[in-house]
């Protein structure tokens, strides 16, 4: 498997130690490092918050170091742009890329650099075979000549890896490349991977999943709260010990599921369709359960969420909450009948980033809020103070931006939003994505509480650990439709998984 | 016919030309001119098959045309530029002073000096939105009240007549090669090269890059400054030569000269497929929905519409157009994410 | 292990309310800046340029910019939720044609025309609405389309006539003052009327603050359970109905209907409300900016007039403190940026798509790339 792997005596393509990092306040990184062999793949796993994406913006020349060691290719090197890094020959693969939609993926490919004929003009046609050439050494069935726009994520990837191809970049860092792909594109990744490996590029390989970090890396390293702690020959090396490496502690410590005495039905969702994207969706949450939606990214989960609360509308299908049908497509009759839903991304959809504090958790409640027809800043103050004030958020006054604040703290502003309507239901999407480990067990905790207290939870998390930790009950979500229902003792890594990427295998679950 | 969108390269190259042809927006909006003219004429044969008839149809629309691939230029990278109108003028105004003040000048001069002008007046805007990073629309408006107020300051009650200009300088307007209006001459070559450079030149290429996505444009390490700049600098310029233009033309510059221009430039533009947000479009189909607007204008009388309504149907074919072009993208974009997913 | 949360007493933790001091919060803002020049210029004006300080002259700045006083109030709304609307100058020469041939063909009293006018601002502004929100469409485009539409239907419909025959009642009550020999003329009584309405409704509603959301972040208000298109199209339709009314004055007042009437007044509005404090971004901004913005222009142009200059140097100086105004607003909000994150905030928030700010591409890559959001990990 690891026959390539190169022996430490050669220089390697990139080499950190000791490097740091902060953000005024906050220190992204202590000690970090990584070495990465031309003709490997190198794994770098950690949790959110241990630091892995701020190490990659440094290499790719986003932010500068502080301190610490920087070498590329054996010369000590300071990328003060993209633009620089790119030139060295580093090329970094994001979870979601950004390419130019209105031009061809050749262009995309080729912007700037494009070939030239006589008199300084483009040579299209040369253009074209050399991406041609491309695809075909990715092994990619892409027309050259196609628009950039609606292309699925996996091929937007393969014109991000033409590009770095292209530019015969010698490091590549693919970011959670897997995160939005289906196993088949996932496989055809790695064939690229393995093929860029066997030309003496040095790969990262950053992901959650430790499957894949398995049957592809030669090495991985692990990072913890911005540390380096270890590098390992995969081939030498379990999944536990790379767990607790990125913990530091029993696993079992980190969930704190209070028991809870569960109650009536609160949620009933009956046969709901989306077509195209969610099919034949059934499932309850009663009150006092935390029910986690399992899955791969991708699977619809957020979409069925979505279309529970009314954000998205759905086209066949029933939502009832404590038996009364809750509107569907209307936001705001689901938080009358008494729903609330924590969306997944905060920047995005959880906050109005550049409000203050207060005027964020009053959102949902505000319209309650007006005496007399006049809604003060003061009224806002005074309902949003205690709700802050339940969850610890952080923040020297109630007026402050939430810009201002950490990950953590943002989530919890939206998670006091949400809490302020005391819905009967609470869905929470991605509870405790890119927020610090300390915060992340609050809100473990928090939600255990809530459980406890009579609530109804559903939760979707694409952290195998977090819902196995959490769920009382676990439903798994594959192409739009929920292929395993399992208890908590049934539950396992292995079962959520097979359920994860097996559609129509309702069956044949492993033991 | 989604395959043209997935997989362009697997059609031949006429089938590839034919069917791009087939949807094009250029050519749509091509055939309702071609339309029009043709109705127009049936209905007045003068409008077409006489001396001054042919003349006309080519020469009015011209000074637009300049106009609208300026502004093109601008849109593409997801800006606008709304200070074109009075940039004519006050070049206009220029001119005709140079020709009374300086009588002897060679036209070439003029022209040069002219379009150097208008390219200064574009780089004060350049230079305020690429770098300044304040929008477009805000900073072009500004530059639209104080060119038109430095325009008019200067000029005072002074007006240029044709009497300040030479007979040389006049005859341009009305001159003709091979029965094609020198003007129009003028904004075919503008036409060609801006069109040419956007398709075949580096720069160009980045222009719509920057538009289709500008974080993408940075992160790629384009020059997007520089591009901005010299995209606000070519429609300063163009607008210059617009108002040498506009004296040949109408051999008369007064104080309201090129007001309000700027928004038919724009509405050009859109009509003709240029994407208001950027990304899109080309200069033929700006030059194209130039010149629609200014025939519909000179139509409507021959159809027995009174021409006082040519601008409610230059504001509902601005209308249609968008409207079309969003419907348009949604289904392209509803194909091409099918046919990925067969 | 420790207390459910929701048991937790209310005030184990207390917030300050503010982060700064009152005098701060209220003074250091920037439409406390242009009121501030706006008290300058006038003061000034006053002591130095001949006949400022006669109440003719006063009276005649409050007749002449009354129509921008009143359409600026829902241009503001529209701008803080990052649209624009450049049709409302044809929808008052739209109104002016509209109260004309009413009054004049069909032999509609006054009143009854107005109303029938404003109804037909309503429809005008509600084709807008519906265009940019539930279709979709960008309003820069729309609005330069009903830009033509709207003048085009007026300019039609009148050609070049123009209606002169109104009943001296109204066109004495368009210039009639409050009271006898004050500078306040009457129309400023529906203008406050409308003032105050906005204002409670901008700032005093959760209509109001769903307008910022929906500005800053439109994605984040529809999951709040804002309706960001109903909000929207009801801005748009509140824009027609006060140009209209603006038309229905402008016209009373100059006691002429003609379909070129307010030409480019659009751009003075945009102008004004910018100034005033208004981010074109969308947003921020408060009408007590907006209306000192107005004002502003108002008395300068007043000034420059009684010191002879001509309306085209007065157009150079509203042009420059227009350019002046953006560009401090745009480079403070900048270095405001980089402390906030040299300080330890996180990137920046998620970008805006907008093409009536389509702002150039983002800044240099040594800060946080704009594709991956996350707090540093």
């Amino acid at each position: 498997m690891n026959e390539t792997y190169q022996s430490t005596t050669s220089t390697p393509v990139l080499e950190l130690e000791d490097v740091q990092k902060s953000f005024g306040a906050v220190r992204a990184l202590r000690s970090g490092a990584l070495r990465v062999q031309a003709g490997s793949i190198h794994a770098l796993v950690g949790e959110n918050g241990a630091g892995k994406s701020t190490l990659v913006k440094i290499v790719a020349g986003v932010h500068r170091r502080d301190a610490g060691v920087f070498r590329f290719k054996g010369e000590d090197v300071d990328f003060g742009s993209t633009a620089d890094s790119k030139a060295a020959g580093i090329a970094v693969i994001y979870q979601e890329p950004t390419l130019f939609p209105d031009l061809s993926v050749t262009e995309n490919i080729f912007m700037g650099r494009q070939p030239l004929r006589s008199g300084r003009r483009i040579d299209r046609g040369a253009m074209y075979a050399e991406a041609k050439s491309l695809f075909d050494r990715l092994g990619v069935d892409l027309d050259p000549r196609r628009l950039a726009r609606g292309l699925s994520i996996a091929d937007q990837q393969i014109i991000e890896i033409a590009k770095a191809i292209s530019l015969d970049a010698g490091l590549l860092i693919m970011d959670e490349p897997t995160a939005a792909l289906s196993g088949v594109e996932v496989e055809r990744l790695f064939q690229v991977a393995r093929g860029l490996r066997d030309e003496g590029r040095g790969l990262v390989f950053i992901s959650h999943r430790f499957d894949e970090v398995f049957a592809l890396c030669d090495t991985v390293t692990v990072m913890r709260d911005g540390d380096y702690v270890g590098t390992d020959v995969i081939a030498e090396t379990t999944v536990d010990a790379l767990v607790s490496k990125m913990v530091g502690r029993e696993v079992g410590d980190l969930f704190p599921k209070v028991e809870a005495p569960i109650g009536d039905v609160v949620l009933q969702v009956e046969g709901l369709d989306r077509a195209g994207i969610f099919h034949d969706v059934s499932f309850e949450v009663r009150a006092g359960e935390i029910v986690g939606l399992a899955g791969l990214v991708g699977a619809g989960r957020s979409e069925i969420a979505r279309a529970v609360f009314g954000v998205d509308s759905y086209d066949a299908g029933a939502v009832r909450l404590s038996g009364k049908p809750v509107k569907k497509h209307d936001p705001r009759a689901a938080v009358r009948a008494g729903i609330a839903f924590v969306p997944e991304d905060r920047r995005k959809q959880g906050l109005v980033i550049q409000e203050s504090v207060a005027r964020n958790v009053a959102t949902v409640i505000r319209r309650g809020l007006a005496s007399a027809g006049v809604l003060t800043g003061r009224a806002e103050t005074r309902a949003s103070g205690p709700w802050a004030a339940k969850l610890h958020v952080k923040t020297s006054a109630l007026d402050m931006a939430a810009t201002t604040m950490s990950g953590g703290n943002q989530q919890k502003v939206v998670i006091a939003k949400w809490l302020a309507t005391e819905p009967r239901l609470l869905i929470i999407d991605e509870p405790t994505r890119g927020i610090d480990v300390g915060t992340k067990a609050e809100v473990h905790r928090l939600l255990s509480d809530l459980a406890g207290q009579g609530m109804a939870i559903l939760m979707i998390s694409s952290e195998l650990p977090e819902v196995l930790g959490m769920a009382d009950r676990v439903l798994v979500v594959c192409e739009g439709r929920i292929t395993a229902e399992l208890s908590r003792d049934e539950a396992t890594p292995e079962r959520v998984m097979h359920a994860a990427t097996h559609r129509d295998d309702k069956e044949a679950l492993p033991a | 016919m989604s395959d043209l969108l997935v997989e362009p390269s697997s059609t031949s190259h006429a089938q590839r030309v034919i069917g791009g042809l087939l949807r094009s927006r250029e050519i749509a909006v091509l055939s309702v001119l071609v339309a029009l003219i043709l109705v127009t004429t049936f209905k007045s044969h003068g409008f077409l098959f006489s001396s001054t008839g042919w003349r006309d149809l080519l020469l009015t629309p011209s000074l637009l045309l300049i106009l609208a691939v300026g502004q093109t230029v601008v849109i593409i990278t997801r800006n606008v530029d709304l200070s074109v109108g009075s940039i004519l003028g006050l070049t206009a105004y220029l001119t005709g002073k140079l020709f009374s003040d300086h009588p002897n000048l060679p036209i070439v001069a003029v022209f040069v000096i002219g379009m150097l002008f208008g390219a200064a007046l574009g780089l004060v805007n350049g230079v305020l939105v690429a770098w300044g990073k304040v929008p477009a629309l805000v900073i072009t408006l500004g530059t639209l009240y104080i060119y038109r107020g430095a325009f008019l300051t200067w000029a005072g009650s002074d007006r240029i007549n044709a009497s300040d200009l030479p007979k040389d300088f006049l005859k341009l307007g009305t001159q003709q090669v091979l029965t094609i209006p020198v003007l129009t001459i003028i904004a075919a070559t503008v036409l060609v090269v801006v069109g040419y450079v956007l398709y075949t030149a580096r720069s160009g290429r980045e222009l719509y890059a920057i538009g289709s996505d500008p974080d993408a444009a940075d992160l790629y390490g384009l020059p997007v400054t520089r591009r901005v700049l010299l995209a606000f600098v070519t429609s300063g310029a163009l607008a210059g030569l617009a108002g040498i233009v506009y004296v040949a033309r109408y051999g008369t510059v007064s104080s309201g000269a090129g007001s309000g221009i700027e928004l038919q430039a724009v509405g050009a533009a859109v009509i003709g497929g240029v994407a208001i947000f950027g990304g899109s479009g080309t200069v033929w189909g700006a030059a194209i929905g130039a010149f629609l607007l200014v025939t519909i204008n000179r139509a409507l009388p021959i159809l027995g519409i009174s021409d006082f309504w040519q601008q409610a149907v230059v504001g509902a074919l601005i209308l249609a157009a968008v409207v079309l072009d969003r419907v348009l993208t949604l289904r392209q974009e509803r194909q091409l994410v099918e046919a990925r997913d067969r | 292990m420790s207390t459910p949360v929701l048991d937790r007493p209310a005030d184990a933790t207390t917030y300050a309310a503010h982060a700064h001091p009152l005098w701060r919060r209220a003074l250091v803002t920037p439409e406390v800046a242009v009121i501030a020049l706006l008290v300058l210029v006038y003061a000034w004006s006053n002591a130095n340029v001949a006949n400022f300080d006669n109440p003719l002259t006063l009276y005649y700045l409050f007749l002449d910019t009354a129509p921008i006083l009143l359409i600026a109030l829902p241009m503001t709304l529209v701008i803080v939720t990052g649209e624009i609307d450049l049709s409302v100058a044809s929808v008052v020469g739209l109104s002016s044609v509209v109260v004309g041939m009413l009054h004049h063909d069909a032999g509609l009293s006054i009143p009854v025309a107005a109303a029938l006018a404003v109804v037909m601002g309503m429809a005008a502004g509600a084709l807008n609405g519906f265009l940019v929100a539930y279709v979709g469409l960008p309003s820069l485009a729309v609005t330069i389309g009903t830009l033509a539409l709207y003048r085009g239907i007026a300019v039609g419909l009148l050609g070049t006539e123009a209606v002169t025959d109104f009943p001296d009642k109204w066109t004495d009550l368009a210039k009639e003052r409050i009271s006898e020999g004050s500078s306040y003329p009457m129309v400023l009584v529906p203008f406050v009327i409308l003032l105050v309405l906005f204002a409670w409704l901008l700032h005093f509603t959760s209509f109001g603050r769903g307008v910022y959301d929906i500005g800053l972040n439109s994605e984040a208000a529809h999951f709040s359970g804002v309706n960001v298109e109903l909000t929207k199209f009801w801005l748009f339709v509140l824009c027609g109905a006060v140009s209209a009314f603006a038309g229905v004055y402008y016209t009373l007042r100059y006691g002429s209907a003609r379909g070129d009437n307010a030409t480019g007044l659009e751009l003075s509005v945009i102008a004004a409300v910018l100034l005033g404090g208004v981010s074109i971004f969308g947003g921020r901004g408060a009408l007590h900016g907006v209306v000192a913005g107005v004002l502003l222009i108002g008395v300068i142009s007043s000034a420059m007039r009684l010191e002879n200059y001509t309306v085209n140097v007065i157009n150079i100086v509203i042009g420059v403190l227009l350019v002046l105004s953006v560009m401090t607003t745009s480079l403070l909000g900048r270095a405001r940026s980089l402390a906030a994150r040299a300080r330890g905030g996180g990137p920046r928030p998620p970008r805006r798509r907008n093409a009536v700010a389509a702002a150039p591409a983002s800044e240099s890559s040594t800060e946080d790339s704009g594709t991956q959001e996350r707090h540093p990990e």
